[in-house]
């Protein structure tokens, strides 16, 4: 499996990264799944996260992958294997959350844990949130218990350009490497409006107007094309057959900065934008056509409802909230029927997140209040669709759809076992399943992680 | 006879059009309201009724039993067995004392001084008119508590409760004294919590012996000192505090000082729920709090609220939120979720704060002659997938209205003809 993502990993590379990058991706992931064995999970309710609900369904997981999901009972499974009656519980895809900030700002939240804003330019896309990471934050355990399985970590929204996310599985280790969900996309965060030049206007620096953020984000792109045009020409004259220029041949200075952005350019680094204003948003898109890049998601889009069919018709997300609103000016026009409203046009592709150690514990009361709310507004959500919300167009928007998001053979055992219907404000996830492995379990403690940071507190369980 | 069928959840927008013509403006209470057919429950004596009629006049509770018959004026509401709550609690917040919290000239719920001032005094910044009135209200919450918050100072000052028909001076019971005690140290206190019960101490005394000649370097004003003294032997003062000791200072502090005191906040009450079952305490606690977000709250654990009920410690819940204060039921909703029984979680939102703040007369709860606060529910109040269909304060069946449901309105339709601004709904 690993060796296949990174092939395929690799066709994607472009010459001009391929030269610098070394032999292999620094920082690669070195996550190996928990052990685990075969699994058949009978008589489900199974949401299939690719809008099809499945009842009294039946799923059987193996080396790590979801062979055979299916209505009629599955025979002709050779070998032993476990078997969990699901009966009066629910299947879902484990759950993805494409934005937190866990690891960067860790709980506790002491001053020497503030790890994810590098708020010290306008433009950082120099850093990576994963060297921010405290793999020990005891947040990444509270979201296991609420079935999340992926996440993606990003920087913070201060800056124009705040530098890259990681996709991580949600598994323990001592380091975030053992974490990185292997062969997914880096992200890179981008954030518009307030924060940036309120950050920098307020110190007298570029930005302070919004108008100074969009000239901040174009200055940059041109200096990216710059630089792929730089590597390009040096690799012209590597492949071609003047001996003289070939030793002559200085290669570009590498620059992490511009290395990110010529990531976005060459569609390797997908583009998670901060966005409140619908306004801005289209700004945004504009800006995309321009320098020839997509945006995968905008997140927190308060206003996204407002461009549901532009939004739609480019193939952009919005990584959106229930029901959060108001808290500046740019959140005013918040209301609850957004992420109904930008799922609603064909192609709409919404998504609940959380930006929140809180709210990624709890992202399946929040695809219920947001569902609960659109069906009010008369539009036709169950929870077969809304479960894409929290699964399937979440891993859509981090590159990662084709390895997990969906119980569909051949995919990641990602799974959550649910109590009950996971659309309700009392349902637990039971079980957690990442590749196939056990990795938490409500009724028995040996499968609930506990971080370093938190040890000797377990005995404070049972006053 | 007017007559509102049951359609009302089925066809929100049908039912606007319709309440807007039949609502009585707020101020004149001569709407008879008659709901057939709920389930009601009163947290009060009655507790749960079955198949319930509820008849409402002159903006009170007239009767709720089953098999009444509609007066002939009534506006008639069919509940078809939906629940029926008094209207809920929406926490402590800043309702009215802020629009925006991130732009300053809209936020008035915090005095920016390291300096103690008992007297101020947030109700006097109140504003009905905000929209954060009306979006709260929808979701089910006719009233809250004004809280003050604190910025510099460790007394961050007084609030009261209020109901949130819109009025300007719908304040009900007394005046509420804030105080935050914790990790976050002021400057004033020297940057040790030890520091805040020396300064508090201190204010006390001066509160207390009006016979100390006021000096410049004293730690109250001349009004701050008879603020303060109101708190001695009478009224309520809400501690906010997290960590298991210092709750046990608070009990100690305030039996000491003579004072009424409510935890608020109360990560590791449930540590010392002995203690407050004791003393009588009561804790407005965060249900969704379960991570060690400071060295304060250590021992935050989503079953705090039903390990404090069990002890037989009074509870209510404490968010934080303002602009989302309609999360509260959410909350109450995990609460159960971790053990909770589900009518002490109505209860937390209704009586028990209703208690705790010493009102009564029909606020969080439904009783014969008391004030008509209530919601019609399309399920269970606690449910995410639920929602509040119909709030009737003081009588008054209050337009489903908010300028998110505006804005929601206006952009409902699928293309139409002339840009959005045209579209008024």
């Amino acid at each position: 499996m690993f060796a296949k993502i990174t092939i395929r990993f690799s066709l994607a590379l472009t010459l001009f990264t391929v030269l610098h990058a070394a032999a292999e991706e620094p920082y690669p992931s070195t996550y190996t799944p928990m052990p685990s064995g075969p699994v058949l999970i009978v008589n489900a309710t199974i949401l299939t996260g690719t809008g099809e609900r499945i009842n009294n369904g039946n799923l059987f997981m193996a080396d790590g992958k979801i062979v055979t999901v299916s209505e009629n009972s599955i025979r002709k499974i050779k070998g032993d294997y476990r078997t969990i009656d699901a009966e009066d519980r629910w299947v879902t895809p484990g759950l993805i959350d494409v934005h937190s900030h866990l690891g960067v700002y860790a709980s506790p939240g002491v001053a020497a844990h503030s790890d994810g804003n590098e708020a010290s330019a306008p433009v950082t896309a120099q850093v990576w949130a994963e060297h921010s990471i405290w793999p020990q934050d005891p947040g990444f355990n509270r979201a296991l218990a609420g079935g999340v399985t992926s996440l993606q970590v990003l920087p913070g929204s201060a800056n124009l350009i705040g530098g890259r996310g990681v996709t991580l599985k949600n598994v323990r280790a001592t380091s975030y490497q053992a974490m990185k969900f292997p062969g997914a996309p880096y992200g890179l965060k981008m954030a518009c409006g307030e924060n940036p030049k309120r950050r920098y206007g307020g110190k007298g620096l570029a930005p302070s107007t919004r108008m100074g953020n969009v000239a901040g984000y174009r200055a940059q792109w041109i200096e990216a094309q710059r630089y792929i045009r730089d590597w390009a020409t040096y690799e012209e004259i590597l492949a071609g057959e003047d001996a003289e220029a070939i030793a002559a041949a200085v290669p570009p200075v590498r620059d992490l900065r511009l290395e990110t952005l010529a990531g976005v350019l060459n569609g390797e680094i997908l583009v998670h934008m901060h966005c409140y204003r619908a306004d801005e948003m289209m700004t945004v898109l504009d800006m995309a056509r321009e320098f020839d890049y997509r945006v995968s998601a905008f997140h927190h889009g308060v206003e996204a409802y407002k461009i549901a069919d532009e939004l739609a018709a480019a193939g952009v997300c919005g990584a959106l909230w229930a029901d959060w609103w108001g808290f500046k000016a740019e959140a005013y026009d918040g209301i609850q029927e957004n992420l109904a409203l930008v799922d609603r046009p064909a192609g709409g592709c919404a998504i609940v997140h959380s930006d929140s150690s809180e709210g990624i514990q709890r992202l399946n009361q929040e695809a219920a209040k947001a569902m609960t709310s659109g069906r009010r507004a008369g539009m036709d959500i169950s929870p077969k669709t809304a479960i894409r919300w929290i699964t399937s167009n979440a891993a859509k928007s981090l590159g990662i759809l084709e390895q997990t998001g969906t119980i569909e053979p051949g995919k990641m055992a990602d799974i959550v076992i649910w109590n009950g219907n996971p659309f309700s404000v009392y349902a637990k996830a039971d079980e957690v399943f990442i590749d196939g492995a056990l990795v938490y379990d409500r009724s028995n403690p040996e499968y609930q992680p506990v971080s370093d940071f938190e040890l000797g507190r377990e005995a404070e369980e049972s006053p | 006879m007017n007559t509102l069928h049951s359609a009302l959840r089925r066809n929100t927008r049908t039912v606007i059009t319709a309440l807007l013509g039949l609502i009585v403006p707020f101020g004149i209470q001569a709407q008879t309201v008659f709901i057939n057919d709920a389930t009601v429950y009163t947290m009060s004596n009655q507790s749960m009724v079955q198949d319930a009629d509820v008849l409402i006049r002159d903006g009170r509770i007239r009767s709720i039993e089953a098999g009444l018959t509609a007066p002939a004026d009534a506006t008639i509401i069919e509940a078809d067995g939906r629940p029926v709550t008094p209207g809920f609690f929406a926490g402590i917040t800043s309702i009215g004392l802020q629009d925006i919290p991130a732009e300053a000239e809209t936020v008035d719920f915090a005095l920016n001084t390291p300096a103690l001032h008992p007297e101020f005094d947030v109700t006097l910044a109140y504003n009905p008119d905000s929209i954060l009135v009306p979006v709260t209200r929808i979701e089910g919450y006719t009233w809250t508590v004004l809280g003050a918050s604190r910025m510099g100072s460790i007394i961050a000052g007084q609030g009261q409760a209020v109901t949130l028909d819109g009025e300007y001076r719908s304040f009900l019971g007394e005046k509420l004294l804030f105080i935050d005690i914790g990790s976050d140290a002021s400057e004033q206190s020297g940057g040790s919590r030890a520091g805040q019960w020396m300064l508090l101490n201190q204010a006390l005394t001066e509160a207390n012996k009006s016979e100390i000649r006021w000096t410049p370097d004293a730690l109250l004003t001349v009004n701050g000192r008879t603020a303060l003294a109101r708190y001695v032997g009478q009224g309520t003062v809400l501690f906010q505090v997290d960590r298991a000791s210092d709750i046990l200072q608070v009990l100690d502090f305030s039996q000491r000082q003579q004072i009424n005191p409510v935890i608020v906040g109360g990560a590791e009450a449930w540590k010392v729920a002995d203690h407050l079952a004791e003393a009588g305490v009561a804790v407005l606690l965060n249900p969704f709090a379960n991570l060690p977000e400071n060295f304060d709250q250590l021992g935050a654990r989503l079953d705090n609220a039903a390990i404090l009920h069990e002890a037989g410690v009074t509870i209510s819940f404490h968010i934080g939120e303002s602009n989302n204060a309609r999360r509260m039921r959410q909350a109450a909703g995990n609460a159960v979720a971790n053990g909770l029984p589900w009518e002490a979680a109505l209860a937390g939102l209704t009586s028990n704060p209703a208690a705790i703040f010493g009102l009564s007369g029909g606020i969080g709860s439904l009783e014969e002659d008391g004030v008509a606060d209530l919601v019609i529910w399309s399920g269970d109040p606690l449910e995410v997938t639920s929602a509040a269909d119909q709030v009737i304060i003081t009588g008054n069946i209050i337009p489903m209205v908010s300028r998110q449901t505006l804005l929601r309105d206006r952009y409902l339709p699928e293309h139409p003809d002339m840009p959005r601004a045209y579209l008024k709904p």
